[in-house]
């Protein structure tokens, strides 16, 4: 019996042998014929294919956010604003404060800035790496333009600044146009006078609080949308198709209005004597008026909201992939509801879970608008910074440090979840 | 051979211990389910039927004729909506698929991707809490069984149709349950691996000694493997009953053109006695045919004939049921072949003649049977 059993396998194995041999010959002939009809181009017709729309994204994206990034390290209005300065720190002067040469020079460069009217901008421009700079800047702007030519000594004299070392090593970091300055900043770093790596005092720290924070209210933000997407996909996956997707229209239907008139609408919820007091007062829930506006409790509920979508959505996706009859076998053999559910189901849906979950948070990293309206002084996340030295101190090198760093970050996330996760276990659809 | 043997007789006795009250006879009763859907949709209507302990019982139908709500009732996935089915002598009405201790083979098999073949097999053991060596002799035996003992590595996503049907088999049959259901578990193979899998599935049947209840809509599938096998059409069952039982003897019209081929010819009762009848077709030949079931003269009968037992008989000959008609065309089937026959009165028949003989379109014929194999149906059953 068990001879006549393996003769059959045997017989199997070399029709499946078989079956592929012919798949084999036939691949290959199609291959040879494909590579007639289509003459070893392919590369070069699939870059053709694309070639249109690589050339929009590398005009009108690629290429800005490299110059803006690039602000971040190279900045030459130090170099620019003295350049005999420059040339001379360069060359010779190995300690701060440097020799007289080098004071002849900077008289000389500020003489000139102060003529062509641009010693203004160098002012605010050394400011903003060396705070009080610029009054200093300007004093001695002036006493220049007076006629005097004061020698090296009697400039320290009148204004102690040129004597000090921190103003050198702020000055020879600049000259020559590239920079750690933005990007040490960003992380609340500079170089001390004696070549060691600082952190900034205590009250001048502000990047990496706020990076701490922007990461914590994206991961609070995630875990909310996972807590209330997971069991709604769940539900609707497992619904006949057609109520599937009219309840999959009602979790969208947020999606069709913008963004900001959601923040709106939750600015309007949440007041103090907004609609959601009002309801919490009514119900007996609260006794007193709960400060949901300009906190982090409110601005975490509407991020929720608009992220709902974008967490449920991959859920859904995995989720309906998934055959109901494997919950089935799962029980036939043996397993009670929950073991079923552990074993069986969630590590089949778990690339979806993974790929929401990454989403939501690489979103809520860059998130502007709602922090902006809904979120308190202490609930501002790190794009809100960049919108503030970009439109407001107009201070672009810090803006680009502070992208950058976000940059950097989200991608070094993306690369340790795709390390240890592996990029195919991500469905996004 | 070893690997069966020890696979049935490891211990764990459960079930021996549980069958000790039960019917010695019978593992499955159906007591009158009834299964209901939407308040008046009736998937399956007032079914009494047992599962013979140790037999490869066979649910044939159509799709929709309710094989599968009963398959389905039994493992538990589904309530009956009336009745109760007994299992090992008690009633499993309200016990979960979890604690009925049946072994399941799916359709698409299935198996779990993300678990290897090997950890596919061990998840009935693993959820069972049976200690981790234990677990690792038994898949080892289980997939010597299916001769999978090299591929318990690999992802089921990996392996060919027919080895992936043999892993869920595996996983079905590792915990020893006494009774497994298959869901028309060779459906998506090819033909010949399919004929290659009836066969290994019911050797595994008769040395494993294990009950199995197996639900397909192809019926030579049904005749090749099964002990039994249960006809359903529309909700109801039609017949049950050994193979050669019901290609020889089908109780209705239905049975009879659903298993094997069949001619129907349809006509009027004129005479008729306990076991022969005689029947007038739409001209005036007659014809002696065996009744079954209820039947008064004038009734609108079907008659049922197989290709293999219609005769070519002389013109001159004397046989008493005798039928003119002309070739209408041919199928050449090799080994034999089959005409396609227009009687004088329209209807139409599939002769089975040897392969040798030749027929041109259009020659006239004479036809015969003997009315034992002839059988009339009420074309329109009493209930």
């Amino acid at each position: 019996m068990n001879e006549h059993g393996s003769q059959l396998v045997t017989r199997e194995s070399r029709l499946l042998r078989g079956a592929e041999t012919r798949a084999g010959v036939n691949d290959g002939g199609w291959r040879a014929m494909s590579s007639r009809l289509v003459p070893r181009h392919e590369g070069t017709r699939a870059l053709a294919l694309a070639a249109p729309l690589l050339v929009l994204l590398i005009v009108s994206f690629g290429i800005p956010i490299i110059a803006l990034l690039s602000r971040a390290v190279y900045d030459p209005s130090i170099s620019r604003a003295l350049p005999r300065t420059a040339e001379t720190l360069r060359q010779a002067a190995t300690e701060d404060p440097p020799g007289d040469e080098v004071f002849a020079a900077l008289e000389a460069d500020l003489k000139e800035d102060q003529a062509r009217g641009t010693v203004f901008e160098f002012a605010k421009s050394l400011n903003s790496r060396l705070s009080g700079a610029r009054s200093q800047v300007l004093k001695t702007a002036r006493l220049l333009a007076s006629g005097t030519s004061p020698s090296r000594s009697e400039l320290i004299d009148a204004i102690p600044f040129w004597g000090e070392k921190q103003t050198w090593s702020t000055i020879r970091g600049g000259v020559h146009g590239f920079t750690s300055f933005y990007l040490l900043s960003a992380l609340d770093l500079r170089w001390g006078v004696n070549g060691s790596l600082d952190f900034v005092p205590a009250g001048e720290a502000v990047f990496l609080r706020v990076f701490a924070r922007t990461f914590m209210v994206a991961a609070l933000v995630t875990l909310a949308t996972l807590a209330l997407g997971f069991p709604l996909a769940y539900l609707i996956s497992n619904l006949p198709l057609a109520r599937a997707n009219l309840v999959l229209v009602l979790v969208l239907l947020p999606f069709w209005t913008s963004i900001l008139v959601r923040t709106a609408a939750w600015t309007v919820l949440l007041q103090k004597f907004g609609l959601l007091n009002d309801a919490l007062i009514a119900l007996g829930i609260t006794s007193e008026r709960l400060e949901l506006m300009y906190s982090r409790l409110g601005l975490i509920i509407a991020m929720t909201h608009i992220q709902l979508p974008f967490t449920l959505l991959p859920i859904y996706s995995v989720m309906r992939s998934i055959s109901p009859s494997q919950l089935r076998a799962a029980h036939s053999l043996g397993a009670r509801p929950l073991t079923a559910f552990r074993r069986v189901y969630l590590p089949q849906a778990l690339p979806g879970v993974m790929a929401g979950c990454l989403l939501t948070f690489i979103l809520c990293l860059g998130y502007y608008i709602t922090p902006a309206l809904i979120g308190g002084a202490s609930d501002q996340l790190i794009s809100n910074f960049i919108a503030n030295y970009v439109n407001v101190d107009l201070n672009w090198e810090m803006a680009a440090a502070l992208s950058f760093m976000l940059l950097a970050f989200t991608l070094l996330l993306y690369a340790a979840f795709a390390r240890f996760l592996g990029l195919d276990r991500f469905k996004l659809v | 051979m070893t690997s069966f043997a020890s696979l049935a007789a490891s211990p764990q006795g459960q079930n021996l211990s549980r069958a000790a009250s039960a019917s010695p006879v019978n593992l499955v009763e159906f007591i009158e389910v009834e299964k209901i859907y939407a308040g008046h949709v009736v998937a399956v209507r007032r079914l009494d039927l047992e599962v013979r302990r140790g037999e490869f019982l066979t649910f044939l139908g159509p799709s929709g004729s309710g094989k599968t709500t009963t398959l389905n009732m039994l493992a538990g996935f589904e309530r009956p909506t009336r009745g109760t089915i007994m299992l090992e002598g008690r009633s499993v009405d309200r016990l979960p698929p979890y604690e009925r201790n049946i072994g399941m083979v799916f359709q698409n098999y299935a198996l779990f991707p993300h678990m290897t073949v090997a950890e596919n097999v061990a998840f009935p053991l693993s959820v069972r809490k049976i200690a981790k060596p234990d677990i690792a002799s038994r898949v080892r035996r289980a997939l010597e069984m299916v001769r999978l003992d090299m591929f318990g590595d690999r992802r089921p996503a990996q392996l060919s149709g027919g080895q992936q049907q043999r892993v869920a088999l595996a996983r079905a049959l590792v915990y020893q349950p006494s009774l497994i259901l298959m869901d028309e578990p060779l459906g998506a193979l090819d033909k010949k691996l399919r004929e290659h899998m009836q066969i290994e599935l019911k050797q595994l049947h008769d040395q494993l000694g294990v009950t199995v209840v197996y639900v397909t809509h192809d019926q030579s599938e049904a005749l090749t493997m099964s002990d039994r096998v249960a006809v359903f059409e529309s909700g109801a069952l039609a017949q049950i009953g050994k193979p050669d039982a019901l290609y020889k003897e089908p109780a209705d019209a239905f049975v009879a053109n659903f298993i094997g081929e069949n001619n129907t010819l349809e006509g009027t009762v004129e005479q008729l006695s306990k076991s022969t009848c005689v029947v007038r077709l739409g001209d005036s030949s007659h014809v002696k045919a065996t009744p079954v079931g209820a039947m008064r003269l004038g009734d609108e009968a079907k008659l049922t004939i197989r290709p293999e037992q219609i005769r070519l008989i002389d013109a001159a000959s004397d046989e008493s049921t005798r039928l003119e008609g002309k070739v209408e065309g041919r199928i050449y089937l090799g080994d034999h072949q089959r005409l396609l026959v227009r009687l004088g009165n329209g209807q139409e028949l599939m002769v089975k003649v040897p392969a040798d003989e030749s027929f041109h379109a259009g020659a006239p014929l004479m036809l015969s049977w003997s009315p034992a194999d002839c059988r009339a149906f009420p074309a329109n059953p009493r209930s």
